[in-house]
């Protein structure tokens, strides 16, 4: 197929270790408390940005996180990354521990980022081709090599080579520069992309046709997405399984199409009855829940989502629910409604499910 | 796909990319009012260095015969001092200092205040306050205080005003490096290429230099102006250059008793002064629209 005289060298993917039965990534109690000082007398806090989040991410799968915006989305994605320390957690990229067993230099070859903003993450000064080459010359490869896999990737994103890879990012439309650092990326020959709110500051015909890209672009290299945003519509269409996030809590976590017919936490449920329906005859009347979320500085005890939660009882505000397995395929939820035998006057009773 | 990329691949591009800098370069080109301050600053820049090869009067030989004369009076086109030497051959070699200690603090300042407010941006933490509280307390000062104050305290002389003006503009100069520093750090580029597994060294040199070098210089530019007037306004209190040098402050001051008798040659080292300086400022201007390249 390549019939040029040079062929293209590329960053070989991190090896696969454990079979298609280990998870690619698995987030273990991830914690970040951010400090915030207090005026010179007041006590100083923190904010629970992200509190003991744990999840997997099958091989070959698309994990969409949604959820408000300040519920812990972004701030997750970055503890992955490594682009700020966490307090505690572990993250295992295909069963090896990352900083024990996994270097943070091998986890940034097999795991890359794009952010929502198309524009500030790309460098003015740099033209396309130098922006996507960075990566791999970090990595090794030779300025001639890294800029003929730049290009070769400008070809997979659907931008043309020839037009494209001498251009400056504010030379051209936001959809592109969106492929760019897709490309950008891609260059490292990631087996995990973490796409940030990657596609919400396109507009909707662009947004479309990112979306496609990505999906052939997961289809040709075999890829692993966690997929990040607050647009419900694209999450359900891109996502094999989804992650719901409340106040940096994992409220509830299963295949996208359960999720979407049998919410099983009062919060996903709200969640996904304040998404706007295109039907006039259906439309949304009275809000489904109220008010804004609590402050994360100062959470609510038990269930964090207990102040805004219609089912509310005492016990919600006593103890916080454990995400529990509902279903056999998986399906998650941290509510005592959820729970059999919680004592929750609507949970199922014990032993029935 | 592949057949595309490959074909794509081997029409390599014709047009060559330009750089950044060439852009900015040909942008600056077409501003008039920079290119006409960039000619007269050579202007006065090339007169001050080729003073000697330009057949003038000897600008330290006085006569108390024709002392104040106007400006035109033949073989001396504009006018002589109160002590009877010729003004554009003094004017010319005063060019010669004034520019060196207008000029040269702001480069040794460009220098420090960068190297300190470049690292204090990107390290952050204690280093940062550590180096921006410092420097704050040089900041409280007014400048022409702080400068009068460090010349007066080191003594008078030419060295000792580029060493006390270096001091007054290295922390204005890394308050802004540390700014720009900061702005760029938090861009989301540089959070893409730590993502890349790159080191604090290459991001420096690849991706955070050459976007905040450009905003430093522009400032620094801008300051040229302030320092040439500080300079001469040190001479002037004679704390600079001593006289018989020529100096554009320092003929400032001793030509200020003749205000009344002839106004016009009194204030021709002002004028100088008022040139060199507003050439400096309308061309930071200039060069900041132009590296603004989005435009």
């Amino acid at each position: 197929m390549n019939d040029i005289l040079e062929p293209i060298d590329k960053l070989e993917p991190l090896k696969d270790i454990g079979g298609v039965a280990q998870p690619l990534l698995q987030v273990v109690s991830l914690t970040k408390h951010f400090p915030v000082r207090g005026g010179l007398f007041a006590p100083s806090k923190t904010v629970r940005a992200v509190d003991d989040v744990s999840f997997a991410i099958s091989k070959g799968e698309t994990v969409g996180i949604v959820g408000e915006s300040g519920c812990g989305k972004s701030t997750t994605a970055r503890l992955l990354m490594h682009l700020m320390p966490r307090n505690s957690g572990d993250i295992i990229y295909d069963g090896r521990t990352v900083g024990r067993e996994l270097s943070l230099r091998e986890l940034r070859r097999g795991m890359q980022m794009v952010f929502q903003d198309s524009y500030a993450s790309l460098n003015p000064r740099l033209t396309i081709e130098e922006s996507i080459a960075f990566g791999p010359k970090v990595h090794g490869m030779a300025d001639k090599a890294a800029r003929l896999l730049a290009r070769e990737l400008l070809g997979k994103v659907g931008l043309r080579p020839e037009t494209f890879a001498n251009r400056y990012p504010h030379e051209v439309s936001g959809g592109q520069r969106q492929r760019v650092n897709i490309a950008r990326a891609l260059a490292l020959s990631p087996r995990l992309v973490i796409l940030d709110e990657a596609v919400s500051a396109l507009d909707k015909s662009v947004e479309a046709q990112v979306l496609n890209l990505l999906v052939d672009l997961k289809r040709e290299f075999g890829l692993t997405y966690l997929f990040i945003s607050h647009d419900l519509n694209v999450v359900r269409y891109i996502s094999d399984r989804v992650l719901v996030m409340y106040l940096g809590e994992v409220v509830e976590l299963g295949p996208v199409d359960e999720v979407w017919d049998g919410p099983a936490h009062p919060y996903t449920r709200a969640l996904l009855a304040a998404m706007p329906s295109s039907d006039p005859d259906n439309r949304t009347e009275t809000p489904p829940i109220t008010g804004d979320p609590p402050n994360p500085i100062d959470p609510p005890s038990g269930c964090r989502f207990h102040t805004r939660c219609p089912f509310a009882e005492a016990m919600c505000g006593e103890a916080t629910p454990k995400l529990t397995e509902i279903t056999v395929t998986g399906h998650q939820a941290a509510c005592y409604m959820a729970i059999p035998g919680s004592g929750h006057s609507k949970a199922p009773a014990a032993g029935v499910q | 796909m592949t057949v595309m990329t490959d074909t794509a691949l081997q029409a390599a591009p014709a047009t060559k990319a330009r750089g950044y800098w060439a852009t900015v370069g040909r942008r600056i080109v077409r501003d008039k009012v920079s290119m006409a301050c960039a000619f007269i600053l050579l202007l006065i820049f090339l007169a001050a260095i080729f003073a000697p090869y330009l057949h003038l009067a000897d600008p330290y030989q006085g006569s108390m015969i024709r002392r104040l004369r106007a400006i035109g009076t033949p073989n001396y086109p504009l006018g002589t001092d109160e002590l009877g030497r010729d003004m554009l051959a003094r004017l010319i070699y005063g060019g010669r200092l004034s520019l060196l200690i207008g000029i040269l603090p702001v480069i040794l300042a460009f220098i420090i205040g960068t190297g300190l407010g470049v690292v204090a941006g990107y390290v952050g933490g204690k280093l940062n306050t550590a180096i921006m509280r410092t420097v704050d307390v040089f900041y409280a000062f007014p400048s022409v205080l702080l400068a009068i104050a460090i010349s007066g305290a080191l003594g008078a002389g030419i060295v000792n005003s580029i060493v006390s003006l270096t001091i007054v503009f290295v922390p204005q100069i890394t308050r802004v490096a540390e700014s720009v520093t900061t702005g760029v750090r938090n861009m989301d580029y540089v959070e893409a290429a730590r993502a890349s597994g790159a080191n604090a060294f290459t991001i420096m040199r690849v991706h955070m230099l050459g976007n905040v070098l450009g905003s430093i210089f522009v400032y620094a530019t801008g300051l040229i102006s302030v320092s040439m007037i500080l300079a001469a306004g040190l001479s002037f209190l004679g704390l600079g250059t001593k006289p018989p040098e020529p100096e554009w402050g320092l003929m400032l001051n001793t030509l200020r008793t003749a205000i009344y008798v002839n106004p016009w040659v009194a204030a021709l080292p002002g004028v100088m002064i008022f040139a060199v300086s507003i050439c400096f400022n309308l061309l930071s201007d200039g060069m900041r629209s132009a590296m603004d390249i989005r435009n």
